[in-house]
Order: structure tokens, then C-alpha cells, then sequence
């Protein structure tokens, strides 16, 4: 098979001493930055690219992806121990999992839930391997059309479908896409939305903006709402040995979560909510004791847990394959690619493959790290949970401040920080997804990259995006992703309001 | 709509917000108006997806706006949480002081006042404590972070200071 064969140069890759370092670093980065309420992936990922311009490629994607992994796993801890999930994929392993603290079985949970996320992040990594190069055959025929459709439904599926309402979620995408045209247009060399600034020529960097909404945006919202919070730390009770039947039960549920997680992270639509609630209510239906829902049920963290980690893993496939990142995290990943100069997409497997199996066979490696970091040193993360807050989030700014102002010295980067940080506060306090922001202003400019390209080989046609059966039928996709549920509930309503009226 | 919500006030908050973003719609086409538009890229040129932009972002803050004289869309425990002005106020001082001195006093000096603030904000009552805490967080954020990742973040006197005791040039 030639995916083993490129899968074991990768292995010479990441098993170098210094990317296994590399590799060590992140994860443990990562679990720390998962377990401690308030910092995620994306802000950490965001605050380390200057390193872009220190390492090589692999090793700094080697660190991001230990992070990116590790933040899965730190997060169940935060979930279990304190129900405060970080991330909204994690409320579900909160559900049951705290209870289960809550009745002293804190060890089986934290067990299953590290296990779980190490079976789902084995098997999804084993899944990017095999899959990403179908992917690619795939992709090699897309046209600039197709790919601006790929990003449109991208687009209405992560910031319309996957939120609470379709229109919060479209303006938090449209501000990201207007943030990201800001600068200089490459292809004329004409200024847009610069506003006479100097320092605005080189566009918004993607730093200010994830630090933004994630650091300064989040410590404000936390603040605002500080004396409302009952946060209670629960201590680390039962042994971390699973029994018989907690094995018993936890093993199907992994396998499960692992098959609903990693496809649908795997599309171009990603979001790991909808595979951790679906694997949530199976679990609750198949299993033999569904009165323990609710109360503490393993199965109910084994299955989140693992549809979480798979999806986290299947994220990574369109955006190796096709440069398309559904994921705040990726959309900072693929901002990474960019300051490396290299272009995720079709042509990245033959062109950097060192670095992409070199980067697959560092999560391999990452998952087996993170289960001995995550099951015999557990004691020292519930520590790190005993911060207080003041501390904790006063860190988090001043690190915020050196992150930005790190990038240029300059008080206006300052100043934009501290906007979008009040406008990060905003959208938290009104329910706003600040996610799409991110991957507006990523994506945004690629989209009309080949937005363009397709009318210029088109002469100007519209029709192009239509006519192309490809485009067509993603862009008919996106109109029933954005706008099927409101005709359904429309249809549905609507004998209801005759007989109001 | 519901029938108890027909009767429902119009929501302040949000209705700022969404004006906000009306007021954003607004700047967006104006600034897309200015750009100048060479006859060769007539047809593709660079204002067509800040157009779409502008217009989408249009849309949307009218359909917020509607939302928001029809009740808002927040729960009502969102709604009846009050924030804390004042821990607002001691964050918003804390960044102010921020920007103002990170160029003149330099990073530390600045970053003691910022982490003091925003302890202050989440209610801590040391501030001596958090003083010390936020200087030596500083200093660590600095050797360890910044020089290690080889960002330069300015040294101030502070970090000349000790950079000159430890010989280590910058």
C-alpha cells in the first residue's frame, strides 16, 4: 500500500529527537491550555506563529498539532472535574461526566474519557492517512468554480447550520470576511478599507484578531459575569482503573463515537457538536442501564469523548486536502501554512510530503503521549485547575499583550486588539459565534481568489457557478444547508398561525 | 412567535448591537464606493465580494434589528444578568494604562499595571501580591517567551537593566 509506505517515511520524520521534542512540548502545551478554563487551541496556536519564522514546517506543525490534540483531551478533564466545558463540543462529556464526579467515580470517567479520546484520535489519525489521498485524487479536478462553491457551503454550514441562529452566525462571518479583506488587494495592488493607515496596507493579522475575540474578548465577558459563576472543583475521587464493567461498557461507545466523529468532521461542513450530541443520544438508546442517564452514565462520556477526538481528526482532512479549514483552530493551522508560503491543498501531499506524513505520524505519537500524560500525571492538571482567577486571567492578558505587540512594536496593533477585544465581548455577551469570524477572515480572501479566477476564465459569466454540475450541486447544497430548516419550520408552522388568526 | 411574546418590549441591548452592525454595513460600502476601479478589471474587479459583503452585512443587521424590536433573541436570565460595570472599568483602565505606557515605561512597567488591574477586576484584594506576581510573570513571559520565540516586544529600562547584569546583549 502506498499510503504505509509515505506513512513510515513519515514516522522517520517524527521520530527525529527534536520533533519528538517538539511533539512532547505540544501536548503538554495543549493539555495544560484544555484543562485551564478561558485559553483554547486557536489563541494558543495564534499566539505561538511568529515561532513560524524559527522552525522548520514540520516541527512547527508537529507542535500545533500536539496542541490541537492535546486541548481535546485537557478540555474532558475541565468538563469532568468542573463542568465548565471550554468549548461547546465538550458539553455534552460535562453532562455525564461531572455526575459521575459528583458521585466519586471522577477516576473511571477521567479513564474512559483519556482511553476513549486515544482510541478515537488512533483511529481518526489512521483515517486522515487513508482517506486524504482519496481526497486528493478528488480534488485534483476541481476548478476554481468548484472550489468557491466548497468554500461558500463551508461557509453557510460552519457559521448557519452549526450556531444557535443563522444570522448571528452569518454577520459574525461577514465581519471575518470583511476583516480579512482589509489591506492591499493582491491582485490589483489597490488599497481596500485601509482608512489612510500605513499599517493597515499589509492587511489584519490573524494574531490581533484570534487574540482578540479568544484572550481579551473572553477575560472581559469572564469578568462582567464573575460574581454569577458557582464554579466548584471537585476532588479526584475513585481509581483511574477502570472495573470490568466499566470496560465493558466504554469500549462500544468508543467505536461508535469514533465512527459518527470522524466522517462528519472529515466534510468540508466539520463542527465536532453535531457527531458529540448524536453519539450522546445513541448511547442513550442502546444502552442497557438508560436510567443511569443523567446521573452519571460511562457510556454518555466514553461516546462524546470519542466522537469528539475523531472529529477533531477529521478536521484535519479538508484542510490538508483542500486547504479548507472548518474550525477556528484549523482556519489558524492554515494561516500558518501561508506564513510558510506553501498552499494547503490538492498538490500539498506531492509537494511537502515530508511534512504532511511527517505531521500525520507526530499524532500517533502525540496520542500515545497524551494518554500517559493525561491518565498517571492527572493529579497535576487537577492542580493547575486550582489557579485563581484573578491570577489566571491577568496571565492571560499581559500574555495577549506580548503576542501582539511581539508582531510589529506598534501601539496601533494594540489598539486594534483592544477593539476587537470589546467587540469580542459584545458578541459573547449578545450570542454571537465569534468561530466564523476566524474562518471569514482565512478563508474569505481565498474564496475570492478563486471567486475571480473563475470569472476570468468564464469572461465575466455569473453563470459559471451553475452551469459546472460540480458547483452547481455544492452551491444547491448550501442554499438547503442555510435555508431548509427555516422553510421546514415555515411549513410546519404555518396551518398552526391559520387557526391563530 | 409565540403568543405571550406579541406583546414583548423591544430589546435594548440588542438593538444597539444590531445598529452597531448596520452602522459597520454602512462604513463597508461607503469604503467600498471609494475604491477606484481600473477599466481592465471592470468585470472582476476588486470591489465585487466587498460589495457582496457590504450588502449581506446589510441584510443581516436589518434582520437583527427586526429581532430586536420584536423582543430580542437572548433568554431571560441573559437578559436580567447585570454586568459588572466595575470590573469592566478596572479591565478597560488596566488596557488603557496598557497601550499608553508599554512604549515610554516599557513592557514590564506596563504589564505590572495591566496584570494588578485585571486581578483587581476578578476581585482580588492583594494588590501588592499581584504586583510582585504580575512582575515576575512579566519577566518570565519576556526571557522565556519573547526572546526565546525571538519577538521583539521593546525592552524597557527594567529589561535592559537585567539584561545588562546577565550580559546578555539584545
Amino acid at each position: 500500500m502506498d499510503a504505509l509506505a509515505q506513512l513510515a517515511q513519515g514516522f522517520a520524520v517524527a521520530l527525529t529527537p527534536i520533533n519528538l521534542m517538539w511533539c512532547l512540548v505540544g501536548c503538554t502545551l495543549g493539555t495544560a491550555i484544555g484543562v485551564l478554563p478561558g485559553l483554547g487551541p486557536a489563541l494558543t496556536i495564534a499566539l505561538l506563529l511568529p515561532i513560524t519564522f524559527k522552525v522548520e514546517p514540520a516541527s512547527a506543525f508537529i507542535l500545533f498539532a500536539g496542541i490541537y490534540y492535546g486541548a481535546m483531551y485537557g478540555g474532558s478533564t475541565t468538563s469532568i472535574l468542573l463542568n465548565t466545558p471550554g468549548e461547546s463540543a465538550t458539553i455534552v462529556t460535562a453532562l455525564e461526566g461531572n455526575k459521575m464526579a459528583r458521585g466519586g467515580r471522577a477516576g473511571a470517567a477521567l479513564a474512559t474519557s483519556a482511553i476513549g479520546s486515544f482510541v478515537a484520535g488512533t483511529l481518526g489519525t489512521l483515517g486522515i492517512a487513508f482517506l486524504a489521498p482519496v481526497v486528493v485524487d478528488v480534488a485534483l479536478r476541481f476548478g476554481p468554480a468548484d472550489y468557491f462553491s466548497l468554500m461558500v457551503l463551508a461557509f453557510v454550514t460552519v457559521s448557519a447550520v452549526l450556531g444557535s441562529s443563522a444570522v448571528r452566525g452569518l454577520t459574525a462571518l461577514f465581519f471575518g470576511i470583511w476583516l480579512g479583506l482589509i489591506g492591499v488587494d493582491l491582485q490589483t495592488g489597490q488599497a481596500r478599507f485601509t482608512f489612510g493607515l500605513q499599517e493597515l496596507l499589509d492587511g489584519v493579522n490573524v494574531i490581533v484578531v484570534a487574540v482578540g475575540l479568544f484572550a481579551v474578548g473572553e477575560t472581559l465577558y469572564m469578568a462582567s459575569r464573575r460574581l454569577s459563576s458557582d464554579d466548584e472543583i471537585i476532588p479526584l475521587r475513585g481509581s483511574l482503573w477502570m472495573t470490568r464493567e466499566e470496560w465493558s461498557r466504554s469500549w462500544k461507545p468508543w467505536l461508535r463515537g469514533t465512527a459518527l466523529g470522524f466522517p462528519i468532521g472529515a466534510m468540508p461542513a466539520g463542527g465536532a457538536e453535531i457527531p458529540t450530541f448524536l453519539s450522546y443520544f445513541i448511547e442513550k438508546k442502546l444502552s442497557r442501564k438508560p436510567e443511569e442517564f443523567g446521573h452519571g452514565a460511562i457510556e454518555g462520556v466514553a461516546g462524546p469523548e470519542a466522537a469528539n477526538n475523531a472529529s477533531a481528526a477529521g478536521v484535519l482532512v479538508p484542510m490538508l486536502t483542500l486547504g479548507l479549514p472548518t474550525s477556528a483552530t484549523a482556519a489558524i493551522m492554515l494561516s500558518a501554512f501561508q506564513s510558510y508560503g506553501i498552499n494547503p491543498g490538492p498538490m500539498l501531499l506531492q509537494s511537502q510530503p515530508q511534512l504532511v506524513w511527517g505531521l500525520i505520524a507526530s499524532l500517533f505519537i502525540g496520542n500515545v503521549m497524551l494518554l500517559a500524560l493525561n491518565l498517571p500525571m492527572i493529579a497535576i492538571w487537577v492542580k493547575m485547575l486550582q489557579i485563581p482567577a484573578p491570577i489566571l486571567y491577568a496571565g492571560i492578558l499581559v500574555f495577549a499583550t506580548i503576542g501582539t505587540y511581539g508582531i510589529s512594536q506598534s501601539p496601533i496593533d494594540l489598539i486594534l486588539l483592544y477593539a476587537i477585544g470589546a467587540v469580542g465581548y459584545l458578541m459573547r455577551r449578545y450570542d454571537f459565534p465569534t468561530a466564523p469570524v476566524i474562518i471569514g477572515m482565512i478563508l474569505g480572501p481565498l474564496a475570492e481568489q478563486n471567486f475571480r479566477q473563475a470569472m476570468t476564465i468564464s469572461a465575466g459569466d455569473w453563470s459559471v457557478f451553475f452551469t459546472r454540475p460540480l458547483s452547481a450541486s455544492i452551491l444547491a447544497l448550501a442554499l438547503i444547508a442555510v435555508a431548509g430548516p427555516k422553510l421546514y419550520e415555515l411549513a410546519t408552522r404555518a396551518p398552526a398561525a391559520g387557526q391563530a388568526t | 412567535m409565540s403568543p405571550s411574546s406579541g406583546g414583548a418590549r423591544v430589546a435594548r441591548g440588542e438593538l444597539a448591537v444590531a445598529l452597531g452592525a448596520l452602522a459597520l454595513a454602512c462604513v463597508v460600502l461607503w469604503q467600498t464606493l471609494e475604491i477606484p476601479v481600473s477599466p481592465i478589471y471592470a468585470r472582476v474587479g476588486p470591489t465585487i465580494i466587498p460589495m457582496i459583503t457590504a450588502v449581506g452585512l446589510g441584510v443581516l443587521s436589518l434582520l437583527l434589528i427586526a429581532g430586536a424590536l420584536r423582543g430580542g433573541w437572548q433568554t431571560d436570565e441573559e437578559k436580567h444578568a447585570t454586568p459588572d460595570r466595575k470590573a469592566l472599568l478596572w479591565l478597560a483602565a488596566g488596557l488603557l494604562a496598557n497601550v499608553l505606557l508599554i512604549g515610554p515605561a516599557g513592557f514590564s512597567v506596563a504589564s505590572v499595571i495591566l496584570f494588578t488591574a485585571t486581578a483587581r477586576a476578578f476581585g482580588s484584594t492583594r494588590p501588592v501580591r499581584d504586583a510582585g506576581m504580575g512582575l515576575a510573570f512579566a519577566l518570565l513571559a519576556y526571557f522565556g517567551f519573547a526572546r526565546a520565540l525571538g519577538i521583539n516586544i521593546g525592552a524597557g529600562l527594567l529589561e535592559r537593566a537585567i539584561e545588562s547584569v546577565l550580559g546578555i546583549a539584545s
